[in-house]
Order: C-alpha cells, then structure tokens, then sequence
C-alpha cells in the first residue's frame, strides 16, 4: 500500500524531476565544469585542466562592477519593496470588485514583451523623449543632464520590470492575513503604525521573503536592462558574462563569472530555506 | 451607582440599512450587562463603536464621564476579547499578553511581574512560552481574556466570546468569565445570541432587534415579564394567545375571550378596558398538567386538551398537547419521583391549568416574531 503510493508519487514528482535535471542542474554543473577548462583561441573549449580562469577573475577589475551589481540590485530590491507593501496591502483591503480589477493592472504589462518596454523606456528618457523635454520645461534639470546610460535610469528600469514580482506574493500573503490582529493591535494600544510594524508585516512574512527573492536575484543577474538603459559605467556582472560570451568569447571565463553569481544567489536563498525550517512554530496560522 | 459607560442616541448605517437605530443607554461601574440580540440586530456595531472600530454617524459615547466618541481605538480605556480571540500567530503567549505593556512602554520588570500575574489568574503559567496554534480553543479564549485584562481597562468588551467553542467547554468558561468578572470587578459588556449565556452571567441584559434595544431589565425581568412577543419568544419559549376583553371583573382581573378556547382570566396590569385587544405570553412551565380536573380555585384558568407529543429529558418533560385547534407546550418539572405516579402518554385527555397571574400581557405584538407555541423541540 505504501510501496505503492510511494511509485504514484514519482510517477507524478518525475517529469517535472528529468526536466529540472536535464535543464537545470546539468547545464549548471556544466558551467562550473567549464570554469577549470583552458579556453581554445576560436573560442571554444580546450582540453585538459586549469586555474587560469580563475587567477584571471581574481586578477581582474571585477570589484567595481561586483559592488554595484550588488548596490543596484539591493537598492531595487528595497525600492520594489517600499512600493509593492503598499501596494500589496491596498489591493488586499479592497473591496472585492475593485481587487481583480487592480490585479489585471499589475499583470497588464506582462501582456508586452519585455524587451519592448525597455525599449518604450528608452524613448521615454531619451533626449528628445517627452519626459526629458518635460523636466527641461519645468526646469527640474538642465539641457544637457543624460537620463539615459547612467546606473540611475538601470534601477528606474529595474524596478519598473520587477516590481509585479514584489506585489503579487506581498498580496498573496496579506489576502490570506486576519485583518481582526489589526484591530486586536490597535485595541490594545497600538497606533496604526505599531499594528503594522508588530503585527502585519510578522503576518505577511513569508510573503516579504518571497517577494525579497523574486526581486533581488533576477535583479542580481540582469543583463538586458543595463544593456539598453545602462551605459559603461553603470554595467552589471551579467554585461560581463554577455561580453565574455559573445565579444571575447571566452567561455571558461564567462562560465566563471556565470558560477560566481550562481553561488551568490545560492548563499542567501539556503539561508532563508535554513532560517524557515528552524522556526516552524510562529510561522503556523492563526488557529 | 451612577451610569459609567453611556450611549447617547448613538445612530449608525450601513447604506440605508440602519445597523444602531438612535440607541441610549447606560451601563453601571462594576456591572456585568449583556447586549443579546439575534444576528444583525446592532449588538457589535454597537460594540465595535465602543472600541472605536467604528464611528457612530450620530450621537456620543460617554465613558466615565468623557466623551470618547472620536477618540482612536488606541487611546480608549476599553480592551476586547474578539470572537475568533485574535491571537498575534507569531508571538508566544507570554508575548500575546505583554503587548499591551509593551506598547505602553511599561517599564520591563513591572510588565513581567503583571504578566505572571495574569497567567495566575488565567491557570497558563506553564504554557506561557507555547504559540497560540499550540494551546487548545479554551486556554486561546483564557490567553485573550488575560491579554485585554492587563491593560486594566475601565471596560472590558466580550463579543460572542464562547460561540466559537464547544458545549462542555462553554460551560466551563462562562464559571471561569463569572470567576474573573468576580476578581477583577471591572464593567464587562457582553454581546451574544445565547440567551442561556445572557441569563446566567448577567446583571442587566438590553435584548436588541433591528438596531433598537426592545427591552432592557434584569434577566428574571426579561424572562418573566417580556415587553414584546419578539421579546418573550428570544428568551425562552413560550405560547401566545391573542383574546379580547370581555370583562373587567373589578379592576384586578380580566376576562377574555380566546379563539379556540374556553374564557382565559389574566391579571390586568396593564389597565385594559372592555372591548380591547390583548396578547398573552404563557411560558410552558407556567402550566400545570394532569390527567384530573383541577380544583376550582378563583383566577385558575383551566383547559381540556390531548397530548401529541413528549419528549421526556430527566429532570423535566416536554408536552405539546391540542386544545381544538391550538397547540401549547407545556413543561412540567419532575420535582417528585416520577416511577411512583401513573405516566401520561400519548393521545392521553389531560386538563392543563394555570393560574391568571402567570400569563403575561404583552404591551406589542411583532410581527415577524417566531410563535415558539407547541413547539417541543428547542
């Protein structure tokens, strides 16, 4: 009986299994593997074993593009998250006509492809583009100030792109929290804000990792948006994977960096698996 | 006593339905009153509105002399115990209870000391560092109420605490509820459907419908001498009867004539004359049943019927029996041993009796009131 209900349950777990080993887990070794393969001068891939890659990564200039990969993508992880918890929460307070009606306006952009509206982006900021003309009007900024190519216009970019990631687990937890702790909060002397801070954003938490890691890592290996809004000195690790691949190409040496950033994201991702399964007990519902 | 907690025209509406219809009243220090009603009657918007939760669209609340209608639920000197207890998930119980001194800035020493306090008085001490999902549905209910407790709040607000809890449990908290009522002796204010729980914690009870309090009094008042037929069937059961004066027989006793039945005496306390309308409340325990003819005694009210149904619960039976074409329940308390008389059964002729003053002369009739006449089952 539950030898049998064991082979059910990898019949059903198993596609899904052979498709994230065949896609994922393979190809990621792989890169991995490739780091400590010498690169061959037609860019391909040598035989035999080296380090090379690695002294070179270590050698390179790579501290100042590390920093501000991490900078842009923990500044947009916050600024998604300032306006999603708002957000979040207004959507799960709203009455339930004017919910579904907000949540198609969170989703509506993913109705255009991705890359267009980097490109609508772009003619937005561009020098002759309206928003640019409208600031010079107004004479919020000057003439010759650039809105594009900057690390500013990246994070603008970037959290216009990741924001309905940040909103959509903050109000899926915040649907599902009993809005009567609020009331119990404020009932016992807390002021709009204690009840938020001590008793609504504890409720919602798996919801604000959630949207934290929806955010932070697919801003972490962003390569499109620097690529079209960024200029040289607001490029991002995943520029230089890009660089290394198609410019230099150099496989061992983007398959490196490729590793780098795959660990980076794994660090801090294990941790939240580590701290949720350490503390089971508060994070149970309410009853 | 002067009045404490005061509602004063208090009006609120939720689109054109009014949910508090121009309520006042007032509540003593120190008292248990009961706020009792049946669902949508008003009795936790008007509870809610003490909170704070919500704002009255008209009239003031008085609390201990201060008008505290447009106060925060923050800054009110009032704590709830919620339906559904509104435990904090992630906080221990310890914590649950803290967080009022804790948000106060209490100084941490004196909040530790009154939270063993209040886990003395709530019998928790060694389930202080368990989470709520870990406790069972009563020890929730005794974390909340110790939870509101500590903030020594001039009120303390009950909305339907125990409907959420099983039978044995229910009556088990309503000793514990009487017990830190009895302890603590600050005002609680109780809303519930349940007119046992009503009746047996209560010092006064406002009986709600439609968002206007129908009758106010002490419980023994409510039951014996209900303003309202909507009134006398919430509370209890009872049987109706509609009759017109006949004869005023000096000016204590009246004379009626009853569809269906043989001429009903009553007590006139309610001053009627010949040719007036009345409406009659008889609880069934008020009857007396037998299958001899009862002595003739002055103002005794005596019926010829057969028993349709019984359904026998230990201490007392249940009768519903046919007068021609009226049904009546009627109780009768076992108060002596019951194998030593002959039984009453079923199709059995009975004479039901009662005397003229344990009607109840009703001063309305509402209309959608349940008649609860003949009705054994409940």
């Amino acid at each position: 009986m539950s030898a049998s209900r064991h082979r059910a349950e990898w019949w059903i777990t198993g596609p899904s299994f052979i498709w994230l080993l065949v896609l994922f887990v393979v190809p990621t070794l792989m890169i991995f593997v490739i780091t400590f393969r010498p690169s061959d001068p037609w860019g391909g891939i040598g035989d035999g074993w080296t380090l090379e890659t690695l002294r070179r990564i270590f050698s390179g200039h790579y501290g100042a593009i590390i920093w501000r990969t991490f900078w842009i993508s923990a500044v947009a992880t916050a600024l998604c998250m300032a306006l999603a918890l708002p957000s979040g929460y207004f959507i799960a307070r709203a009455s339930l006509r004017w919910r579904s009606t907000l949540l198609l306006l969170v989703i509506i952009p993913f109705w255009t492809s991705f890359l267009i509206r980097i490109f609508a982006w772009k003619v937005l900021l561009h020098p002759d583009g309206y928003v640019k003309q409208a600031l010079v009007f107004l004479r919020l900024m000057d003439a010759d100030t650039s809105l594009l190519y900057r690390s500013e216009s990246v994070l603008l970019v970037l959290v216009y792109t990741l924001l309905p990631f940040a909103i959509l687990p903050i109000y899926a937890a915040a649907e599902k929290f009993d809005f009567s702790l609020m009331e119990a909060a404020r009932d016992l002397g807390a002021g709009k804000i204690r009840a938020w801070l001590r008793v609504f954003l504890p409720g919602i938490q798996r919801g604000l990792v959630t949207a934290v890691v929806m955010v932070f890592i697919p801003a972490l290996g962003s390569y499109v948006i620097p690529d079209i809004v960024g200029g040289p000195t607001s490029e991002m690790i995943g520029n230089k994977i890009a660089q290394r691949t198609f410019v230099d190409r150099n496989l061992p040496h983007a398959s490196g960096l490729a590793a780098g950033l795959t660990l980076a994201v794994l660090a801090p991702m294990l941790m939240v698996l580590y701290m949720q399964a350490r503390r089971p007990a508060s994070k149970q519902g309410a009853r | 006593m002067e009045s404490f907690l005061e509602f004063r025209d208090v009006t609120k509406s939720y689109g054109r339905i009014h949910a508090v219809d121009q309520v006042s009243l007032t509540v003593k220090r120190g008292e248990f009153f009961s706020l009792l009603g049946p669902s949508g009657c008003g009795k936790t918007t008007l509870l809610r509105m003490l909170a704070g939760f919500e704002q009255p669209d008209q009239g003031r609340i008085f609390l201990d002399g201060e008008d505290i209608t447009d106060l925060p639920p923050n800054r009110r000197k009032v704590n709830t115990i919620f339906q559904n207890y509104a435990l904090f998930p992630h906080m221990t119980v310890r914590e649950n209870i803290a967080f009022g001194p804790r948000v106060a800035k209490r100084p941490s020493g004196e909040i530790h000391e009154e939270v063993e306090r209040m886990l003395a008085l709530i019998m928790l001490e060694e389930h202080a560092e368990k989470y709520p999902h870990q406790v069972s549905g009563g020890q929730k209910q005794r974390v909340a109420i110790a939870r509101a407790l500590i903030n020594k709040p001039r009120v303390l607000l009950l909305d339907e605490p125990l409907a959420a809890l099983d039978l044995k449990l229910r009556q088990h908290m309503l000793v514990e509820l009487e017990r830190i009522h009895d302890q603590v002796g600050i005002t609680f204010l109780y809303v519930t459907h349940d007119q046992g729980e009503a009746m047996s914690l209560s010092d006064r009870i406002a009986v709600m419908k439609q968002g206007h309090v129908e009758q106010l009094g002490r419980p023994a008042e409510i039951y014996e001498a209900p303003v309202s037929s909507f009134v006398a069937s919430f509370i209890g059961d009872t049987n109706f009867f509609d009759g017109e004066v006949l004869d005023t027989a000096g000016t204590d006793y009246l004379r009626l004539r009853v569809e269906g039945l043989p001429e009903v005496w009553c007590y006139n306390d309610k001053k009627k004359n010949i040719g007036d309308l009345v409406h009659l409340s008889v609880r069934p325990e008020k009857f007396r049943i037998s299958k001899d003819v009862p002595s003739d005694e002055p103002n005794l009210n005596s019926v010829q019927a057969r028993v349709e149904d019984i359904i026998y619960l230990g201490s007392l039976t249940r009768f519903r029996v046919r007068a021609g074409d009226v049904l009546i329940a009627v109780t009768q308390q076992h108060s002596r041993f019951l194998l030593d008389q002959e039984p009453i059964q079923w199709e059995d002729d009975v004479w039901i009796s009662w005397h003229a003053d344990d009607s109840y002369m009703l001063d309305r009739v509402t209309p959608e009131s349940p008649g609860t006449n003949g009705d054994v089952g409940s």
